[in-house]
């Protein structure tokens, strides 16, 4: 069996990250990735990231994902595309599809940067061509520009859902209408206020009942909830729309980490059940980390951020990292993470990590006893 | 602070009165000067960097809001391309009857000059006819164009968008 000193699974902001930040101590890294093109979500942004210059701030993703990529190659990373990891065996034995082949690779060191996949909610009408994730339409529009449909249905008003139909008008689609079951619109107010300027009207408080269509979409009709969350009867709208996007989160890619073994906690404010991570991503299994949303959601800049930590923490645990330069680069890599997490909209995420902590000192209590 | 934004997506007036990035009257007709109209607690600061007269200030605390010293603004608009939110705006209230309002325009085809088209408030809702006095889109500005529209004088603080008229 070949050996590797770090394999990472998935070549997204986080996995490339990762990657690049292992390389530069000297690590033989390679990344496998599924998918026919590398960048994962990356590719697809168009628009400009937040954050401060360290995070590559009005940068736009796209060309982020080309930076990475260039940074990869210049570190001496191996990129293998259309290979699809299908196993993980003590942690740091991968089993990898490439072609027609199965091969199993051992590493030192894993690190686990798959990512998330959409959340769906079924409603009468929910398959009908035409309802499609809101990463979908930005696949169509934005990598194969192909124009989901002309009148559009937004659901969920998360940061998601309000740079996405931003992006359909950019397209050259009408979005009729933004609705989320919450009181309040989750994504930030300057991408919602984008969209509202075009004069695209917000529902908030209301929910999709139903999907009406003759073999396709042809209209949606949506209600406003009541505080248990139920449909308000004689509140109904319709709205002639041929496609209906759902923006309605992400729920972390676990399969790899639930198969090696790591202590898995359920914390909702990360997007349901996750790895237990220390914060350089290092779950309970040694050797093994994790890094961007099949960690937890959060957002392309802090996995960024994240996968370097991972990278690092890969790189000294092999003594390829000085453990003082290390420890300093570790420390300045946490401080631009609490940057990027400082405020209201990164509550969820500082609540979320206090839980983790709980949940990881909770779990060597148990060990001990 | 209305629940405005929360809700309908757009800013009120009055949440941007106590807002630090917003100028005074008087500075507005004085000359172009830069509005930010950005009010939530993010962490993103390209305004601050992208500004060359310090400006606007953000500070160490990235989720700081951006504050403007109205004195040393010029009106240059590199924030306004800078801002990953699209959310600063020029005003120019110094020319007579008439306002100047730059905003960031991210679709294609940009409008002519001498244009005349429907401005739209923050809500999307047609105030009435304005006429693109410029449209500026510099390697520089990284796609975010800025398009220039002539308004009349009292909507200066309410126009913020446009859409052309059916050809």
């Amino acid at each position: 069996m070949k050996r590797r000193d770090l394999i990472i699974i998935g070549a997204g902001p986080a996995g490339l990250s990762a990657a690049i930040e292992a390389a530069q101590y000297g690590l033989d890294v390679v990344v496998y990735d599924e998918n026919a093109l590398p960048g994962g979500q990356l590719f697809k942004q168009i628009h400009k990231f937040f954050g401060s210059k360290e995070h590559r701030a009005r940068e736009r993703g796209f060309r982020i994902g080309q930076q990475l990529l260039e940074e990869a190659g210049r570190a001496g990373v191996e990129v293998v595309l259309g290979a699809q990891v299908i196993g993980l065996y003590d942690g740091l034995i991968v089993q990898v599809v490439r072609g027609d082949r199965i091969e199993r690779v051992r590493a030192n060191a894993v690190v686990i940067a798959t990512g998330a996949s959409e959340n769906m909610v079924p409603f009468p009408g929910w398959t009908l061509p035409g309802v499609i994730g809101a990463g979908a339409a930005q696949t169509m529009a934005n990598l194969h520009g192909v124009r989901p449909g002309n009148d559009l249905l937004m659901v969920g008003c998360g940061n998601v859902g309000v740079v996405v139909a931003y992006q359909m008008l950019q397209a050259g689609c009408r979005v009729q209408a933004m609705i989320d079951a919450s009181r309040a619109i989750g994504g930030y107010g300057v991408h919602a206020a984008k969209v509202a300027r075009t004069g695209v009207p917000f529902f908030l408080g209301h929910t999709i009942l139903q999907a009406e269509g003759d073999g396709k979409v042809e209209s949606a009709t949506i209600a406003q909830v009541d505080e248990r969350w139920q449909p308000v009867p004689g509140t109904e709208k319709t709205f002639a729309v041929d496609t209906i996007c759902l923006a309605v989160g992400l729920t972390p890619a676990t399969q790899l980490s639930r198969m090696a073994g790591c202590t898995m906690v359920n914390l909702p404010g990360l997007g349901g059940l996750v790895p237990a991570t220390a914060q350089n991503g290092a779950t309970s299994v040694p050797g093994l980390y994790v890094a961007g949303d099949a960690g937890g959601i959060e957002e392309a800049s802090s996995a960024m951020i994240r996968g370097r930590l991972a990278g690092l923490a890969a790189a000294r645990r092999q003594g390829f990292a000085d453990s003082q330069a290390a420890e300093s680069r570790g420390q300045e890599l946490h401080e631009s993470l609490d940057r990027l997490r400082g405020g209201p909209f990164g509550e969820r995420i500082r609540a979320a990590e206090e839980l983790m902590h709980k949940a990881l000192e909770k779990e060597a209590a148990c060990q001990t006893a | 602070m209305s629940d405005c934004l929360k809700t309908n997506g757009y800013l009120l007036m009055e949440d941007l009165a106590n807002a630090p990035g917003v100028p005074s009257a008087e500075r507005r007709k004085q000359g172009p000067v830069a509005i930010f109209e950005c009010i939530q607690e993010i962490p993103c600061n390209p305004c601050e960097q992208a500004c060359d007269k310090d400006a606007v200030r953000v500070g160490s605390k990235i989720t700081d809001r951006p504050e403007l010293n109205a004195e040393n603004c010029s009106g240059c608009g590199k924030c306004v391309s800078a801002c990953p939110g699209q959310a600063v705006f020029i005003v120019d209230e110094s020319k007579g009857d008439e306002a100047y309002v730059t905003l960031p325009y991210e679709f294609l085809p940009l409008p002519d000059k001498g244009e005349i088209v429907l401005a739209l408030d923050r809500s999307g809702s047609v105030l009435g006819e304005a006429r693109i006095v410029r449209s500026r889109l510099l390697d520089s500005m990284d796609r975010t164009a800025q398009v220039t529209m002539a308004v009349p004088l009292e909507w200066s603080m309410q126009a913020r968008f446009f859409k052309r008229k059916e050809a």
